[in-house]
């Protein structure tokens, strides 16, 4: 049934278009399963071996030809586009929330569409559409946000009534509909087509496609890639690309040093069903109904209609293989409510004959993003894999990033989000991942509301303080596998409320926050900041300063004791991490940077530090107990704990100190705060977190301490014009283009990385410029409140996007920063972004469809620094943080 | 007229009892996970009872079902004293001897049995001390037999079975100076008991039965499928050898009237039973009884009544037969009934339905589509009544409450189906017995952790 199956997904022509590329590679087709022989011997080395034949493999060999690589070899276990791809419901849409994946998809939809002509192979390609449904207010919101960012990129996309949805599928019940999205350009195809026709034109430009031939595992040298071991024979090659799909974790895993990748496989079901009596169009649009969790598109005059039920079934949790997928059983039971929902929202399909229900694994990641890029431990060994049921989507825009990354070294698009590099050896538990899925798989189509979090693989890294906290009602978030305060909910406040805090609207914490930040203020708080990776850089001789003099774009030749904020910059000067470093002793820095990239910065130090025996890097994150004190009266606490003078005199901004609190030696105090307020941030040796923490309270009780979470922290830092490396800063944007040019030495005497653009863009002006804005008439109660990611217009024109924001409860506004560029009103063409031009001009940022006027600032409100400790505090407001 | 769901389910859960055997150290090392057990009534007052204790001067737990007729007398006698007699039965000598001393000098005794009660189950007071008197002289005539062997689990439920029967004959016969006790061991003797009775120890498990209840094994196959073990015999007339052994303990030419309309002498359908002494007793025996018994009995029309064809009495015994089951590990549960369930459901639907409510697993048999021309709204529907079979498990925190709904709510389909059981339990009283028999269910969880261990 399987076989039968994929022939009537694939079209005919097939066949007429596959000998094209067959021929080259030597051997017949033929349909039945008997094992052929290999004519052509594998060759004994390649620039590029890809494994995988599925979507991914296909299009990053199409994408790497086509930039020009020549000797590539592309390895399928068993036969091209016999695994997920097979059984892909073959819906690209862009519907999607986040925008890197938008482009993705976009993309592929422009690829897909012209591959027929290009290949002469059918890929089945029909624009059809797509509706996606909204049963309530807060689903309608979701879409419009879609909507509104789809709209900016130039994809046609309307929010429509129920009545027109009607109108474009006579078969839809629009009962208990409160409006729809409708995406004109979205388009069916057979993705295993699709998956040939790629190979049909890599083939044609050179790549030698091998069936029937599996990957036992990579080999790696000196972390870099020396070649594969196959079952037909050992080939060299410099880069490696894994697109094995569901089997990507195992042979990540297959060698001697593993690459972790994080990707687990569900049950994934849907039903075919035999045409209509009146057979349905094949213009008719694909429906996607998330509150009842189904999609649905025509198919061969039927339907093909599946989903994401809430209870999923996950598999191969022990890691059992097999060549190709067999078809699993069908689960009528298991697909009973997504059939409800179906029959629902078209009851009149009641009569309609079944055919089949497929059930294939579908592989799921983490945080519900696919997974590209290069291994932190293994250069040229590249991963594209876990596509959460969207490989046909991003198929096309995925292998292009992959084959730009591998040949420039570097996308042509911010790719953080779908990083490798995210996650660390701990998302690689099978438990972990089990666990996780089971919660993902469902949340495809869960409403996504801001500040949602996982409730799987929580609990995993913790502050020694966690139980303290949590007894104090602690409210919790996960980054990287920590555990962060978001914020305390006060004794006696109503609990159940608070888990309802779920809404695009003015949230019930707001009152809580709005306390924690008055006393950052006005009094002193306490928030754990554990979670931030901390790295310790020494050397017997100048050689730690050397090197991070040349990877940093700071002046780190200070005196020790001093605190240094500076980018970590790329070649084309941005921002692969934003850290402060402090100058323990003349050869030793001890560095502070986002949580999350502790394995991003690891790799791109260990990959660019000479390798000297005498340079020691060490990743010191779980060593320290980090807990910031925040606001003025931090320092009269600190100072009563330690007997030390703590005033700016004799412990300056910006500076770095072992001293004793309490009873505890050897505690770091270094006085930074992340938010631009006055205070302290105390590195403690583990061991003495609860001493230190019972100690602080106790004596900041009469300076009226508080513990805080990170919603205030964000509060404090967005209102400051703070920008977050992550949310705000990403590898494609300067310090130049986000106002921290202080933070640059250019005339430091030595050549550091990226140095050469940032000279360039100081002569010639930047293209992007990150601004504040401040919601003038913007209702806190009433409005929808902004997340990131909306819309900015100026003077009715689209310049960009905002890229994070909070309220600020000094201001009683909203604020959100973002980057505004320049468009020609004509060409289109990006242009220099002036003062004048982000002054002069009317701004409004669009909340879902929602336009709300707006201030432009470009340098924060100095009247909020009420309690300035120096002149150069300023400073502090290049200072990073989540 | 209905009953809601939760009306229903308080009709059914009325008697549900659940025991747990209790973890020592974090740890159960009986071969005895717990029972459940429940009720439901088809007489007012019902004549079913049950009982289960655990004994404490020897290992095991007896558990048994009684089904009452004439009358709830007997049963509730039975149910009071057999386990006692059977517990005697199995004691060794030097306990009988301590426990006589005991009582010989008043000091406390130990104790014989824990009982697992349900509040609903009690025992008489005022014959409480007629009944011991009765179980001491038992137990004196064992210490003065003193065999010195090991006592055999068979021959000791078979004596105590035996015994009690006898004592409950004795007891009428000999009268009671309490007209209060003089009235109930009369009526005890005259009603009547089946019983079936099973003893736990490790992996020994011996099924005693007299009569029609019936006591079933549940047993895993390796598909994870569920099959159906007899540990009983049916005494009655669908037993061929039970037909054949009362034909031969009478004369020839008795043959035709010993069993007519599937009856013994054509009025009793249990061919064993405690009490009954209409069917021991000779003609002078009961005419001189009722004569000289209390004015109650004597205004009974039953109680007077001779059989017919009563020739060669007795034609009834409590003796039991007694079936001896090694435990294996995929023996799961044991189901005790009377046989108000075993006429309404078939025992593979008891093993089903039981073995599936306590793996929580429904091995339904999974839908393909195949080449069958099916329409999503057929299958719709399908898969909904699916669901309602499955919802039903956990509507019910007790195995024996799930099979009684299954007994009474089953529709042809082997679905429950809420309409028909509203309808069987809002039955009025009168007429409820022409629909239903009183149901008595135990259902005993083994551990097969422990079982496997053996």
């Amino acid at each position: 049934a399987a076989r039968m199956f994929l022939r009537l997904l694939s079209d005919i022509q097939w066949r007429a278009a596959h000998p094209k590329w067959r021929r080259m590679t030597g051997s017949q087709r033929s349909t039945s399963s008997t094992a052929e022989p290999h004519p052509v011997s594998l060759p004994a080395q390649a620039q590029v071996v890809i494994c995988g034949g599925g979507i991914m493999g296909t299009s990053v060999a199409y994408h790497l030809s086509k930039m020009g690589f020549k000797d590539i070899v592309l390895l399928e276990q068993g036969r091209l586009a016999a695994g997920t791809t097979r059984f892909c419901a073959g819906i690209v849409s862009t519907a999607r929330p986040v925008s890197i994946e938008l482009k993705m998809a976009h993309y592929s939809n422009k690829l897909y569409q012209q591959l027929e002509q290009e290949t002469g192979v059918q890929t089945g390609y029909m624009k059809t559409g797509s509706i996606s449904l909204a049963q309530t207010q807060d689903r309608l919101i979701s879409l419009k946000r879609i909507a509104s960012s789809l709209n900016v990129m130039g994809i046609p996309c309307e929010i429509i009534s129920p009545k027109k949805v009607l109108q474009l599928h006579p078969l839809i019940n629009i009962h208990d509909l409160v409006g729809a999205m409708y995406l004109p350009e979205d388009a069916l195809v057979s993705s295993a087509n699709v998956s040939l026709a790629l190979a049909t034109a890599a083939s044609r430009n050179g790549v030698q496609i091998h069936e029937r031939t599996s990957v036992s595992h990579v080999t790696i040298q000196k972390g870099r890639v020396t070649g594969v071991e196959t079952d037909r024979g050992r080939i060299q090659c410099e880069y490696f690309v894994n697109c094995a799909g569901q089997w990507a974790y195992e042979l990540g895993h297959s060698g001697e040093e593993p690459v972790h990748i994080p990707v687990h496989a569900c049950e994934h079901f849907y039903l075919l069903t035999h045409p209509l009596q009146e057979p349905l169009s094949s213009s008719l649009p694909t429906i996607v109904d998330p509150d009842g969790r189904i999609y649905i598109r025509n198919w061969q005059g039927g339907i093909l209609s599946g989903g994401f039920e809430k209870n999923p079934k996950p598999l191969f949790t022990e890691g059992r293989n097999q060549l190709e997928i067999q078809n699993l059983q069908e689960d009528w039971d298991h697909f009973g409510p997504l059939l409800s929902a179906l029959l629902r929202r078209m009851p009149g399909l009641e009569a309609l004959q079944i055919m089949q229900l497929v059930n294939c694994p579908e592989s799921f990641t983490p945080d519900m993003r696919c997974i590209m890029g290069e291994s932190p431990t293994a250069r040229g060994y590249f991963v594209l894999a876990g596509m959460n049921s969207a490989g046909i989507s991003y198929g096309g825009g995925a292998g292009k990033y992959l084959a730009e990354w591998i040949v420039n070294g570097y996308p042509s698009e911010n790719v953080w989000p779908l990083d490798l590099k995210r996650f660390g050896t701990l998302q690689s538990s099978r438990t972990f991942l089990r666990h996780r899925v089971m919660e993902v798989m469902p949340l495809m189509y869960d409403l996504k509301v801001p500040r949602w979090d996982f409730q799987t693989g929580r609990q995993l890294r913790t502050s020694p303080l966690y139980d303290r906290l949590d007894a104090q009602g602690a409210r919790w978030m996960e980054k990287h596998g920590f555990e962060r305060v978001k914020y305390f909910v006060p004794p006696g406040s109503d609990l159940l409320d608070l888990d309802h805090s779920k809404t695009f609207y003015k949230p019930d914490w707001f009152d809580i926050v709005g306390s924690e930040v008055k006393c950052c203020k006005e009094a002193v708080c306490v928030i754990d900041m554990s979670s931030f990776t901390k790295f310790e850089i020494s050397s017997t001789g100048d050689q730690a300063l050397e090197s991070l003099q040349y990877l940093f774009s700071n002046d780190l030749d200070v005196p020790v004791g001093h605190v240094v904020h500076t980018g970590m910059l790329n070649e084309k000067g941005g921002y692969e991490n934003d850290c402060s470093i402090a100058r323990l002793s003349k050869r030793s820095f001890f560095m502070i940077s986002p949580t999350d990239q502790q394995v991003h910065c690891w790799a791109w130090l260990k990959n660019r530090l000479p390798d000297d025996s005498n340079l020691v890097l060490e990743d010191v994150t779980w060593k320290y107990t980090a807990l910031n004190l925040i606001g003025p009266r931090a320092v009269d606490v600190l100072s009563e704990l330690s007997y030390a003078p703590m005033t700016a005199e004799h412990f300056p901004s910006l500076f770095c100190k072992e001293m004793s609190v309490g009873y505890a030696n050897g505690i770091r105090v270094m006085s930074i705060t992340h938010t631009g307020e006055p205070g302290f941030v105390l590195y403690i040796p583990i061991e003495y977190a609860l001493h230190v923490y019972n100690e602080v309270m106790n004596m900041g009780q009469k300076y009226g301490i508080r513990n805080a979470g990170y919603y205030a922290l964000r509060s404090l830092r967005i209102e400051k014009f703070f920008a977050f490396w992550g949310q705000d800063l990403d590898a494609f944007t300067t310090p130049m283009e986000c106002g921290r040019e202080f933070q640059v030495k250019l005339d430091k005497g030595i050549e550091f990385l990226g140095q050469e653009v940032l000279l360039e863009q100081k002569q010639n002006g930047v293209y992007k410029r990150f601004t504040m804005f401040i919601l003038e008439d913007h209702d806190t109660d009433m409005d929808l409140w902004p997340w990131w990611g909306e819309p900015i217009f100026r003077n009715g024109r689209y310049v960009g996007k905002t890229t994070s924001s909070a309220y600020s409860y000094t201001l009683e506004r909203h604020v959100c920063l973002g980057f505004v560029h320049h468009f020609d009103e004509k060409t289109g063409e990006e242009l220099v972004v002036t003062t004048d031009f982000i002054n002069q001009g009317e701004y409004e940022i669009d909340i879902a469809g929602q336009r709300f006027q707006a201030k432009a600032k470009l340098y924060p409100f100095s009247s909020l620094f009420t309690q300035r400790r120096r002149k150069d505090e300023v400073e502090l407001s290049g200072y990073q943080r989540e | 007229f209905y009953l809601t769901p939760s009306q229903v389910n308080s009709i059914l859960k009325a008697n549900e009892y659940s025991f747990k055997v209790p973890e020592f150290d974090g740890k159960n090392v009986s071969s005895v996970l717990g029972f459940d057990s429940n009720q439901l009534p088809a007489n007012a007052p019902i004549e079913d009872r049950r009982s289960a204790a655990t004994c404490l001067q020897t290992r095991g737990m007896l558990l048994g079902v009684f089904d009452g007729h004439a009358g709830c007398a007997c049963a509730q006698a039975v149910s009071e004293r057999l386990f006692y007699y059977i517990a005697v039965s199995l004691l060794p000598h030097e306990t009988l001897l301590e426990i006589e001393n005991a009582v010989e000098n008043g000091r406390a005794l130990l104790p014989i049995l824990q009982w697992h009660k349900h509040p609903n189950d009690y025992f008489s007071k005022e014959a409480s001390k007629l009944y011991f008197n009765s179980l001491r002289t038992y137990w004196q005539e064992l210490i003065d037999l003193n065999s010195g062997e090991t006592t055999d689990v068979r021959e000791a439920l078979i004596n105590a079975f035996k015994r009690l029967d006898n004592d409950i004959s004795l007891e009428a016969q000999v009268g009671d100076a309490n007209s209060f006790l003089n009235y109930l061991v009369l009526r005890v003797a005259f009603s009547g008991s089946t019983a079936c009775v099973a003893h736990v120890d490790g992996v020994d498990l011996h099924v005693a039965n007299t009569g029609d209840s019936r006591a079933m094994l549940g047993v895993q196959e390796e598909d994870g499928s569920w099959s159906a073990v007899n540990l009983s015999y049916d005494h009655n007339a669908q037993n061929e050898h039970e037909v054949e052994r009362v034909k031969m303990e009478h004369p020839k030419s008795e043959e035709k009237s010993l069993v007519k309309q599937d009856r013994l002498l054509g009025l009793l359908m249990p061919f064993r039973a405690f009490g009954d002494v209409k069917f021991k007793w000779s003609i002078e025996l009961q005419k001189r009884v009722v004569e000289s018994g209390p004015d109650q009995l004597n205004d009974n029309e039953y109680t007077k009544f001779i059989p017919p064809n009563y020739y060669t009495p007795p034609y009834l015994t409590a003796e039991p037969e007694v079936i001896h089951h090694k435990l294996r590990p995929q023996d799961k549960f044991l189901v005790l009934a009377t046989d108000g369930l075993w006429e309404t459901m078939h025992r593979q639907d008891v093993a089903r339905i039981v073995g599936e409510y306590l793996t929580g697993v429904h091995h339904q048999q999974p839908i393909a589509v195949g080449g069958y021309k099916v329409t999503l709204g057929q299958m719709h529907g399908l898969l909904t009544e699916r669901r309602a079979r499955i919802s039903s498990v956990f509507e019910d925190q007790n195995a024996a409450t799930h099979l009684i709904r299954h007994a009474v709510g089953n529709n042809e389909f082997g679905t429950v189906d809420h309409e028909r059981l509203s309808k069987m339990l809002s039955l009025p009283e009168e007429l409820a017995r022409m629909y239903r028999d009183d149901i008595t269910i135990i259902v005993v969880q083994f551990n097969s952790h422990v079982i496997g261990a053996y």
